[in-house]
C-alpha cells in the first residue's frame, strides 16, 4: 500500500485532506527535481506504464507522459487511433490484454464516466484517472490547488469561482470536490443551462453574473467553453457568450483586489477569456502547466513507487 | 418429494396432495389452514381423505396463493438468446414463484406480426408458465403504423406496447388508443420523452451530477404519463403505464382515477427499493430505463402500491449477458433481471410494511390478469390448480450464480430475504423446490 492509503486515484471524491496534502507537498519537491539541469530520477526504474487514452489528448498526455520518463518509468503510449479499439474489442478485453503484458500503472483517459472504476474492479494493475468523460479528472484539480497554494499559502478559506460550462466540465467537478476538501470556499459562475442540477448539494454556491463572481472571490478557474454545446441548443451563440461570460480585463479591473486566473487550457482566446487576460500578470496559466508534471510525478510515484515517506526520498 | 423438484422436465399434477398450508384467496374470502388435493391439475378444497396413491407433500408452514403474474418480462427470444430464451425466462418465473408472465415485443425482430407471435406462443406453449404475448403496437416498433391488431387479438393477443420507447408521435398514440379499445386490448407505455432522455444514462440529479453521467429528467416520465392520461380521456380507450418510477407520475395517476380516466399502471421492485446513489460505484446492475429515482420518488411508489394507484407489482426482467454489462457505464444496456427476487423482496420489504398480504395478492393475481383480461384463477373445489407455494419465513440469499435465468445482471446480489418462493402449480404441472 501506498503512503496514500489509496491503491488508485479514480477521483478526488475518495481522497482526505490529508492524502491531498501529501500529493501537494510531494508535489512540491517534484517541482525541484524540475528545476535541476538533469531533471531526472531513477525512482520509478521497472515500473512499466501504459497511457490508455481512448479520447483525444494532447497536453494531458504530454505531461503524464514527460512525468513518467523524469520518474524513469517504462512507458507505453496506446492511443485510440490504430487500436484494437476501432475493430469492435470491449474496452475491458483491451485493458486485459494490456495487463497480461506485464503493467504495472493504467493512466487513463475515456469519454466515459467511471471507466477507470471499471477497470479497477477488474484489473490488478494501478489506475489514475486521467480524465472520464463529465466526471473527474483529479490531476487536473491538484496541478491547480497546488498553484493557487503556491500564490496564496493555504487553500483553507480561499475564495475560488469556475467560471463557464460546469455541467460538462470534469475539471469543474475534480476542483470543486477538492477544493471543498480542503476548505476553500467555491462559487460556480455560468449560463443556467450549464449548472448542472443540484450543484449546491456539493456544497458550492451558484451566481448567473459573473460581475459578481469577481466582487466575490479571490481567484477565477475560467473553463472552455465548446462549440458543440452551441449546437446543442445549450446558450444562443459564442458571440453572447463571450460577452455575457468571457473574462475581460474591464470586467476585472471592478475586483475589488486583483484576481488570480487559472485556465486548465486548451484557451479559446476572445471567447471565454481575453489575451489582455490570460497574458497579463495575474494569469498562473502556464505555472498551472509546470505544475502539472510536477503533480503527476507525485502520484506515480506515491500510488506507484513509494517505499519511503515524500521527505526521505533519495532524489 | 424429489420428482416434482425438475425444473426440466416438470412433473404432472396427476395425484398430488399439499398437505397443512394456510390457502389464501382473498376473492373467494378464503384464508385458512387445509390441505389442497390435486387431481389431473384440477383442484379441490376441504376436509376430505388423502387417497392412498397420492403424492403428499408436507407444506406446513407454507402459503399457498393463487398464481403469481409479471405483468412485464423481457424473454428476449427471438434474438437474444444468449440472454434468455423463452424456456430459461419460464424457468425463471416458475423458481420466482410466478405461473404467468407477459412478454415484451422487443425482440429481434420485434413481435409485431401473427407469424412471430404464433411462434412465441407455440414454444411456451408446453410450459407450466402462462405466457401472454405482448405484442408489438406499431411495425417494428418504429411509432408509425399500426400492427394488424384485430388479427393478433383473435389469436389472444391482449396488450400492445412499443416498450423500450415510448410512442411519440401523439397522433399515432391516439390512434392505437382507440383502435385497440375498439378490440378490447390495452394500450401499454414505456412514458417517456426521448428529447429530454437523450444519451441518458441515469436520474437526473444530484447523483447525476457527483458522478458526471447524463441525466435522464423525472419530467420525462412524467410529461409522458399525462399526455397518455390525457389522451385516454379524450378517446375513452384504456392506456396502462409501463413501470412507473416518478412521484408526479404516481400523482397524475391517482388523479387520472379519481377522474374514472381508464389508467392503470405497474411498479417494479427496484423502483420502490433502491434510488439512484446507487450508481454511486458505476455498476451496471443499477441501471435501468426509467432509471433509479430519487427518495421522495420511491416512497410515493411505494404509497401508490399500498393505495392501489399502481396497480401491479411487475419486475420488468430484462436479461442480458455478462458481456454486455460488463462495459462502461454510458455504454451498458439498461435493465436488470427480476423473476427470481420479486416474491423474496415482497415478503421482505413489502408486505406486513407497506400493505397486507391480501393487497399484495391483489397487486400480482388479479391485477394484471385484469389487464390483460384474462380470467383470474381461484383456490377452490372444481378449478384448475393455479398456485404459488410459498414459505413466508425461509431466509436466504439472493446468489445470481443461482438463478434459472441465463443472466445475472441483478442490482439485488448479496440481499438477505425473508420469504421465498417454494414452487408453482399450473397447467397440469407441479414444479416444488426440496425445502
Amino acid at each position: 500500500m501506498s503512503l496514500l492509503s489509496h491503491k488508485h486515484l479514480l477521483g478526488l471524491v475518495d481522497y482526505s485532506e490529508s492524502d491531498i496534502t501529501t500529493i501537494l507537498d510531494t508535489a512540491e519537491r517534484m517541482k525541484e527535481i524540475l528545476e535541476r539541469p538533469v531533471p531526472k530520477v531513477p525512482t520509478l526504474r521497472g515500473v512499466t506504464v501504459v497511457n490508455l487514452f481512448m479520447e483525444p489528448s494532447t497536453r494531458t498526455r504530454v505531461s503524464f507522459e514527460l512525468a513518467e520518463k523524469r520518474l524513469s518509468a517504462d512507458t507505453l503510449n496506446f492511443a485510440v487511433s490504430g487500436s484494437s479499439l476501432s475493430k469492435g474489442e470491449t474496452l475491458l478485453d483491451t485493458a486485459l490484454n494490456l495487463e497480461a503484458m506485464k503493467i504495472d500503472v493504467v493512466v487513463m483517459r475515456h469519454k466515459s464516466p467511471g471507466s477507470p472504476h471499471f477497470l479497477a474492479r477488474h484489473l490488478d494493475s494501478i489506475i489514475i484517472n486521467a480524465g472520464d468523460g463529465c466526471h473527474e479528472h483529479p490531476t487536473q484539480a491538484l496541478l491547480d490547488m497546488m498553484t493557487l497554494r503556491q500564490k496564496f499559502g493555504t487553500l483553507k478559506g480561499l475564495r475560488i469561482c469556475l467560471v463557464g460550462d460546469i455541467s460538462h466540465s470534469r475539471v469543474a467537478l475534480s476542483n470543486i470536490i477538492g477544493l471543498r476538501i480542503m476548505g476553500a470556499q467555491v462559487m460556480v459562475c455560468g449560463p443556467a443551462t450549464l449548472i448542472p442540477r443540484e450543484i449546491e448539494r456539493l456544497g458550492v454556491s451558484v451566481t448567473h453574473r459573473l460581475d459578481e463572481a469577481i466582487q466575490r472571490c479571490d481567484a477565477l478557474n475560467v473553463l472552455r467553453i465548446q462549440m458543440e454545446r452551441q449546437d446543442a441548443g445549450l446558450f444562443p451563440s459564442l458571440r453572447e457568450y463571450h460577452q455575457y461570460f468571457g473574462l475581460t480585463r474591464r470586467r476585472l479591473e471592478k475586483a475589488p483586489a486583483p484576481l488570480t486566473i487559472l485556465h486548465p487550457g486548451p484557451m479559446n482566446r476572445g471567447v471565454e477569456i481575453t489575451s489582455d487576460v490570460a497574458d497579463s500578470e495575474h494569469s498562473v496559466i502556464l505555472q498551472q502547466v509546470t505544475n502539472g508534471v510536477a503533480v503527476r510525478m507525485a502520484v506515480l510515484y506515491l500510488l506507484a513507487g513509494a517505499t519511503t515517506p515524500p521527505t526521505e526520498m533519495k532524489v | 418429494m424429489r420428482k416434482y423438484a425438475s425444473f426440466d422436465e416438470p412433473a404432472r399434477a396427476r395425484n398430488l396432495v399439499l398437505q397443512g398450508v394456510r390457502a389464501v384467496d382473498p376473492e373467494r374470502n378464503l384464508d385458512q389452514v387445509l390441505d389442497l388435493h390435486i387431481r389431473d391439475g384440477m383442484l379441490s378444497i376441504g376436509p376430505r381423505e388423502i387417497p392412498a396413491d397420492a403424492d403428499v407433500l408436507d407444506l406446513r408452514g407454507h402459503v399457498v396463493t393463487p398464481g403469481w403474474f409479471d405483468l412485464h418480462v423481457h424473454l428476449r427470444e427471438p434474438g437474444g438468446e444468449v440472454a434468455e430464451t423463452i424456456l430459461s425466462g419460464c424457468q425463471a418465473a416458475m423458481n420466482g414463484g410466478f405461473t404467468g408472465v407477459a412478454c415484451m415485443p422487443n425482440t429481434e425482430p420485434p413481435l409485431d406480426d401473427a407469424g412471430r407471435v404464433r411462434w412465441v406462443m407455440e414454444k411456451a406453449a408446453s410450459l407450466p408458465v402462462d405466457v401472454q404475448v405482448v405484442a408489438a403496437a406499431t411495425r417494428a416498433r418504429a411509432g408509425k403504423q399500426l400492427v394488424e391488431m384485430s388479427e393478433l387479438v383473435d389469436l389472444g393477443v391482449r396488450a400492445f406496447s412499443d416498450d423500450g420507447k415510448p410512442i411519440t408521435d401523439t397522433a399515432v398514440l391516439r390512434h392505437a388508443l382507440e383502435y385497440a379499445n375498439m378490440l378490447g386490448a390495452r394500450i401499454f407505455e414505456h412514458a417517456d420523452d426521448p428529447d429530454l432522455s437523450v444519451g441518458g444514462a441515469m436520474n437526473e440529479g444530484e447523483w447525476s451530477t457527483r458522478l458526471g453521467l447524463p441525466g435522464m429528467p423525472p419530467l420525462g416520465e412524467t410529461l409522458d404519463v399525462l399526455r397518455c392520461i390525457l389522451t385516454a380521456r379524450y378517446t375513452e380507450a384504456a392506456v396502462h403505464i409501463c413501470h412507473v418510477s416518478t412521484k408526479e407520475s404516481v400523482e397524475w395517476i391517482r388523479w387520472a382515477k379519481q377522474q374514472g380516466i381508464r389508467v392503470t399502471a405497474e411498479v417494479c421492485p427496484h423502483h420502490l427499493l433502491l434510488t439512484d446513489e446507487r450508481c454511486r460505484e458505476f455498476d451496471t446492475d443499477f441501471k435501468m430505463n426509467p432509471p433509479l429515482r430519487g427518495e421522495e420518488d420511491r416512497q410515493a411508489c411505494l404509497q401508490g402500491l399500498a393505495d392501489g394507484t399502481l396497480d401491479t407489482y411487475c419486475t420488468d426482467h430484462a436479461p442480458h449477458a455478462w458481456e454486455a454489462k460488463a462495459q462502461e457505464f454510458d455504454v451498458a444496456p439498461f435493465g436488470v433481471v427480476g423473476l427470481e427476487t420479486a416474491l423474496g423482496l415482497a415478503f421482505t420489504h413489502l408486505v406486513g410494511h407497506h400493505l397486507d398480504l391480501n393487497a399484495m395478492i391483489a397487486r400480482v393475481v388479479y391485477a394484471p390478469r385484469r389487464i390483460l383480461s384474462q380470467p383470474l384463477p381461484a383456490i377452490a373445489t372444481g378449478e384448475p390448480a393455479n398456485l404459488t407455494i410459498i414459505d413466508p419465513e425461509g431466509s436466504w440469499t439472493v446468489r445470481p450464480e443461482e438463478f434459472r435465468s441465463k443472466s445475472r445482471n441483478t442490482p439485488f446480489k448479496g440481499w438477505e430475504l425473508t420469504g421465498r418462493a417454494r414452487g408453482i402449480v399450473n397447467r397440469g404441472f407441479a414444479v416444488i423446490k426440496e425445502a
